[in-house]
C-alpha cells in the first residue's frame, strides 16, 4: 500500500538546452556532511555563559480583559532573573506598524498583550530563570486577574451587529476589504450558456508546522545598544522593518544571524513579537536569554496559514465548456492580529485565474480579525487558497454541467503559444505547458484504465475516483502590490543581495542575503559561481545561513515566496560576473594582456591563446590583498565583489488594482486516485504523480525534493491536518496527538514528472519552486468527488476531508449541494 | 554515570531532567533534536543499551549506568556511515532536523533487520516525522542499505 513506484520509463520532456558545467548536475549537497553527524548549529544549540531561559505566560482564555498582572511571587524564587509584562512593554516600545488602510490601521500589536487577551496562548507575560524547568515553575506563580469577554470563533459572523470586537480601537473586526474588478463579469454571463452558483466554500487552517520550533537566543551590548539574535527568523530584512521602530532604535541596532533552520515553510515570517520581548529581556537583565517555542505554543499561538470562505460564487459557463470567469465574495480569517496577513488580500492576485483564460472576475474581499491564533504565510501563502477556489469551481461546474474534467481544464488552460501569457489584472504569466504536464501526470496514474479499475475496485466494495490539481507557484513578488493594500506604503519591487570574494589563500566565499531553511542554498550557489568562475562546487565556500554583518543583505531579503532560484541565485551570478571581471582585470596587468585575453577555468586565469600561461586563483588574491606594490593607481578592483539583483517590476495601477505582481509562474500538476469505503468514509490514496515545471533546474535532486514535501504537506492538509476551534476559541488539535501529519506509513505512492520551460525573465531560466501551490490538496479533493459522484454527487466544498466528513457527504449528500444551482443565461 | 558514544560521563541531574535535556544541554551533545513535547516527532531518537528510545521520553536518572548511542557516534574516524552517506546520496535530507533521529532509527531497524522490506522500513521510521522530504527519499536511502547488505 505504500510502494514509491518509480515511472515504467522516465517521463522527462526537456526542454531548455542542454547545459554545460554544474548547473543542472545533481552534486552533492555541501550542507549534509555536518547535518547527518549532527554537527549542524541550529540556534537551539547555541549557549551563553549565565544566560536566562525564557518562558511566556500565555492566556488561557480567548477573549479577556487583562485586570492584573502580579509577579512578586515570581520574582522570590531564587535563579529567576526577572520579568517583563505588557505594561511594561506598552511603556518601552511603540506598537508594531500596521500594513493596512483603516480599519485594521487602528489595530495595536505589542510584543505581550497590553489590556486585553486575543486569542488562547497569547503571551501575556514573561519570566526568565536560570533553567527551563524553573523558568516555567516560575511562569506558573505569575498571577493574572482576567475578565472573559465573548470570543468571535466564526469569521462569517465578524461583521454582525452583536459580534465581539476585538480592536476596540479599530472599531471593526475588519482589517481590510475592497473589490477587485476585471473585465466585465455582467457581459460574461449575458455571453454565458449556464451559470453555475455555488454557496459556499471553505479553505480551513492548517500550518506546516516546522519540526523545529521557533526561538533565538539574544545578546544584548550595553556599550553600542545593539541586540544579536541568533535565531530562525526566516525574513531578517522584514523582520528588522518591524522590530526597529516598535524599539525605537535604528535598523543597525539589529543583527539577525542564523545557521542551519529546521524548516519554515512562512512559519518564522511573524516573530517579531516575540523577539521583542527578548530583546526587552535582554536589555532590562543585562544577560543573554534564551527563548525556545514549546511545540504545544507553536501550534497554539505562533502562526497558522490563513483560513478563507468563499461566497455566493457564480461561474458564467458556455455550451461548449468554456468558462468565462468567475464571481466570488471572500472571507479571510487573519485570527487576532493582522500582522503580514493583510498582503494576503492582495497576494492571492498574482494567481487571479489560476491554469486559465478567464478574462471576467470579480472579487469582494474581506478580512477580518478573530479570537484565534494569528495567521503568517504558510507554504503556498493565499495563492493556494484562491487556486484551491479555482480548481473547485473547475470541477463543480464539470460535475453539474456534465463535462469531462480533463477535457474542460485542457479548454480552458492557458495555452502553450501564448505565453508570456498577461492575466486580465495584469500579471505576466512567463512560460509554461499546462496541458502537456496534465498529460503526463495523467500517464504517469494510468488514466486510460480508470474505467477498469474503477469497476475493479467496485468489485471489492470501494468506490474509485481520480482528481487533478493544477496550480501555479508564482515566485518574486513586486512589493509593489503593497499599494494596492494601502496607497502609502512605501515598498515596491524585489532585491537581494550576495556577496563572493576571492582571498588571500586564493579561497573564493560566498554569503547570501537568503536565510536557507534546507533548500540546499550553499549548494546551488556554488554550482552557479563554479561555472562562471572556472572552478568546481568544491572549490567555493558558501557561508551557511545568514548574518547581517556580512553586509550581504537587503530590506528584502529573506527566503520566502518562491524566489531564491531567481532572486538569490540572480544576486550570485551578478556577483561571481563581478568577481571574474575583476580576475580578469587583475591577471591582465600581471600577464601584460587585455582582460578579454584572459579565461577563467580549472582554477586558473589563463591567456586563452596560450593556457600555459596561467595564473593559480592562490596568486591573484595574494597579489591584490598582500602583495599590491606595482599595482598601477588606477586598478580599481577589491576581488569582493557585492551585488544587488533587482529583476524589473513597474507599480501597479491603484485604481484598476492592475500590474505584473510577480516574475515567474512554475507549475504544478498533480493526478490523485483515491479509493473510499463507503460505509465508514475511510479512503486511500492508491496513486499519485506530481508533475513539474519550473524552467531550468539548477539541481533536479533538490526540485525534486521539494515536490515530494510540497506535496506531502497538501495531503496531509487535504486529509487530517487541520485546527479547529470550540466555541470558545480553544483550539482543539495543539500538539502532534492531535494534529496528524503524515508518517511514513501514511504517505501514498508517489510518482513524479517534469518538463523544463525556461522563464524568459530570469537570469539562470530558472522560477522559484518551493512551495508548491498546495496541488496535492486540490488533487485530493477533486478525487474524493469523484468518487463520490454515484452517491448522489455530493460536493466537497472543504479543503480539509477527514474520514468523518467523507462519512457525512455519503450519508447526506444533498446537504452539500445545498445552495448549489444552474441556471441558463 | 552514562556512557554515551564510548566516553563516560559522570554528572549529578535533577530527578526531573529528561535524557534529552541532559544529553543536549548538560553534555553539549547537539546532535540530537527536540521537536515536540509530546513523544510523537522522534527527533530525539537515541539507542539506550541496545534498544531504540525516544529520549524526550526517559528521564536522564533513568539512564545511569546506560550505554547510549546518539548521531555523533555514528560515523568513525570523520568518515561518514554507509547510511550517512546513503541520506546525502539519496537526498534523504533537507533542513536536516529530523535527520539524527531518523538515523538512529535507521540503525536500530537495520541491526535487527538488515535487509527490511519498503514496509518494514516505513514501519520502522512511523515514530519520526520528517515535514519537508516526503519520506521519498528516505525510505529510498534506507532500503538501499539493505540491498548493500
Amino acid at each position: 500500500m505504500t510502494e514509491t513506484v518509480a515511472p515504467p520509463k522516465p517521463l522527462v520532456v526537456e526542454e531548455g538546452k542542454p547545459q554545460k558545467g554544474w548547473i543542472g548536475q545533481n552534486v552533492p549537497r555541501k550542507e549534509d556532511k555536518r547535518l547527518v553527524q549532527g554537527e549542524g548549529v541550529f540556534f537551539d544549540d547555541i549557549r551563553r555563559h549565565e544566560m536566562g531561559y525564557v518562558h511566556f505566560v500565555r492566556s488561557p482564555y480567548a477573549h479577556a480583559r487583562i485586570k492584573s498582572v502580579d509577579v512578586s511571587k515570581a520574582l522570590e524564587l531564587k535563579e529567576v532573573y526577572g520579568t517583563l509584562t505588557g505594561d511594561e512593554v506598552a511603556i518601552l516600545t511603540d506598537p508594531f506598524f500596521e500594513l493596512s488602510i483603516p480599519p485594521g490601521a487602528h489595530m495595536k500589536d505589542y510584543a505581550l498583550a497590553v489590556g486585553r487577551v486575543r486569542f488562547v496562548g497569547e503571551p501575556v507575560a514573561a519570566v526568565v530563570a536560570s533553567t527551563r524547568e524553573l523558568a516555567r515553575d516560575a511562569a506558573e506563580l505569575i498571577e493574572v486577574d482576567y475578565e472573559p469577554l465573548t470570543p468571535l470563533v466564526d469569521a462569517r459572523k465578524a461583521q454582525d451587529d452583536d459580534a465581539p470586537i476585538l480592536h476596540e480601537e479599530a472599531g471593526s473586526n475588519v482589517v481590510w476589504e475592497g473589490v477587485f474588478d476585471w473585465g466585465d463579469f455582467d457581459a460574461a454571463v449575458a455571453e454565458a450558456d449556464h451559470v453555475v452558483k455555488i454557496k459556499e466554500l471553505h479553505f480551513d487552517r492548517f500550518s506546516s508546522t516546522p519540526l523545529e520550533c521557533s526561538g533565538c537566543l539574544v545578546e544584548y551590548n550595553r556599550g553600542t545598544g545593539q541586540w544579536t539574535m541568533y535565531c530562525n527568523h526566516q525574513m531578517p530584512g522584514v523582520g528588522a522593518i518591524w522590530m526597529a521602530p516598535a524599539l525605537r532604535v535604528g535598523i543597525d541596532k539589529l543583527r539577525f544571524v542564523t545557521q542551519d533552520i529546521g524548516g519554515a515553510f512562512g512559519n518564522k515570517i511573524c516573530l517579531h513579537p516575540y523577539f521583542v520581548a527578548c530583546c526587552l529581556l535582554a536589555r532590562k537583565l543585562n544577560r543573554a536569554v534564551q527563548w525556545t517555542e514549546w511545540r504545544t505554543d507553536q501550534h497554539t499561538a505562533n502562526a497558522h496559514g490563513n483560513e478563507r470562505w468563499f461566497q455566493e460564487i457564480e461561474v458564467p459557463v458556455k455550451s461548449d465548456g468554456t468558462m468565462l470567469g468567475f464571481k466570488v465574495k471572500a472571507v479571510d480569517d487573519c485570527g487576532a492580529f493582522p500582522r503580514y496577513e493583510p498582503l494576503g488580500c492582495i497576494i492571492w492576485a498574482q494567481v487571479t485565474p489560476g491554469c486559465y483564460r478567464w478574462r471576467n472576475i470579480r472579487v469582494d474581499f474581506t478580512q477580518v480579525t478573530t479570537n484565534k491564533s494569528p495567521v503568517s504565510p504558510n507554504r503556498g501563502y493565499s495563492r493556494m487558497q484562491h487556486l484551491w477556489f479555482t480548481e473547485r469551481v473547475v470541477d463543480i461546474v464539470a460535475s453539474e454541467l456534465g463535462l469531462d474534467p480533463v477535457e474542460v481544464r485542457k479548454r480552458n488552460y492557458v495555452k502553450h503559444e501564448e505565453f508570456p501569457y498577461e492575466t486580465p489584472n495584469g500579471c505576466v504569466y512567463d512560460s509554461g505547458d499546462y496541458a502537456r504536464c496534465l498529460d503526463i501526470a495523467l500517464e504517469l496514474v494510468g488514466y486510460d484504465s480508470i474505467d477498469e479499475r474503477r469497476a475493479e475496485a467496485e468489485s471489492r466494495g470501494k468506490l474509485l475516483g481520480v482528481g487533478i490539481g493544477s496550480t501555479l507557484d508564482s515566485g518574486t513578488n513586486n512589493f509593489g502590490q503593497s499599494t494596492l493594500l494601502n496607497p502609502d506604503l512605501q515598498f515596491s519591487g524585489n532585491n537581494e543581495v550576495a556577496t563572493v570574494k576571492l582571498d588571500i589563500f586564493g579561497e573564493i566565499v560566498v554569503t547570501l542575503g537568503t536565510v536557507p531553511q534546507g533548500q540546499g542554498h550553499e549548494t546551488t550557489a556554488a554550482q552557479v559561481v563554479s561555472d562562471i568562475l572556472g572552478c568546481t562546487p568544491d572549490d567555493v565556500n558558501v557561508r551557511p545561513g545568514h548574518d547581517t554583518y556580512w553586509n550581504s543583505h537587503a530590506g528584502l531579503s529573506g527566503t520566502y515566496a518562491s524566489q531564491f532560484a531567481v532572486t538569490g541565485l540572480g544576486a550570485v551570478k551578478g556577483a561571481a560576473d563581478m568577481l571574474a571581471g575583476e580576475m580578469k582585470k587583475l591577471a591582465s596587468v600581471v600577464l601584460g594582456c587585455t582582460p578579454d585575453d584572459v579565461e577563467l577555468a580549472e582554477g586558473r586565469a589563463r591567456l586563452k591563446a596560450n593556457p600555459e600561461v596561467a595564473l593559480p586563483f592562490m596568486a591573484l588574491g595574494a597579489i591584490l590583498n598582500a602583495n599590491n606594490a606595482g599595482l598601477p593607481e588606477d586598478l580599481e578592483i577589491t576581488l569582493n565583489c557585492r551585488y544587488m539583483y533587482r529583476p524589473y517590476f513597474e507599480l501597479p495601477d491603484k485604481e484598476r488594482k492592475f500590474g505584473n505582481l510577480t516574475l515567474t509562474y512554475a507549475t504544478q500538476i498533480h493526478a490523485c486516485v483515491v479509493e473510499i469505503d463507503p460505509e465508514t468514509g475511510v479512503y486511500e490514496i492508491v496513486d499519485y504523480a506530481a508533475v513539474d515545471d519550473c524552467g531550468v533546474r539548477i539541481h533536479p535532486q533538490i526540485v525534486e525534493g521539494q515536490v515530494h514535501g510540497a506535496t506531502a504537506q497538501a495531503l496531509g492538509a487535504a486529509t487530517h491536518e487541520t485546527f479547529p476551534y470550540d466555541e470558545d476559541g480553544n483550539l482543539l488539535t495543539p500538539n502532534f496527538y492531535d494534529y496528524h501529519v503524515p508518517h511514513a506509513l501514511d504517505m501514498p505512492p508517489m510518482k513524479t514528472g517534469y518538463i523544463e520551460s525556461a522563464s524568459p525573465f530570469t537570469p539562470l531560466g530558472a522560477k522559484g519552486m518551493g512551495e508548491g501551490g498546495g496541488a496535492g490538496i486540490h488533487a485530493v479533493c477533486a478525487a474524493l468527488q469523484n468518487a463520490l459522484q454515484s452517491r448522489g454527487k455530493p460536493i466537497v466544498t472543504d479543503s480539509c476531508n477527514p474520514y468523518h466528513r467523507i462519512w457525512s457527504l455519503l450519508r447526506d449528500p444533498d446537504a452539500s449541494r445545498e445552495g448549489l444551482e444552474v441556471t441558463a443565461s | 554515570m552514562v556512557d554515551v558514544n564510548g566516553a563516560e560521563y559522570e554528572r549529578e541531574v535533577d530527578a526531573r531532567r529528561l535524557l534529552i535535556h541532559f544529553v543536549r544541554d548538560d553534555l553539549g551533545l547537539t546532535g540530537s533534536h527536540i521537536g515536540c513535547d509530546t513523544g510523537n516527532c522522534g527527533a530525539c531518537s537515541m539507542i539506550v543499551d541496545g534498544t531504540l528510545v525516544k529520549s524526550c521520553m526517559m528521564l536522564a536518572v533513568q539512564a545511569d549506568g546506560a550505554r547510549i548511542e546518539t548521531v555523533e557516534g555514528l560515523a568513525e574516524n570523520g568518515e561518514l556511515s554507509g547510511l550517512q552517506q546513503a541520506f546525502s546520496d539519496k537526498h534523504a535530507l533537507q533542513c536536516g532536523y529530523c535527520t539524527p533521529g531518523m538515523l538512529m532509527s535507521a540503525t536500530a531497524l537495520l541491526r535487527s533487520n538488515p535487509n527490511p522490506s519498503e514496509e518494514e522500513v516505513r514501519k520502522g521510521i512511523q515514530g519520526n516525522i520528517c515535514r519537508c522530504t516526503g519520506y521519498v527519499n528516505i525510505v529510498e536511502a534506507i532500503k538501499s542499505m539493505g540491498e548493500a547488505s
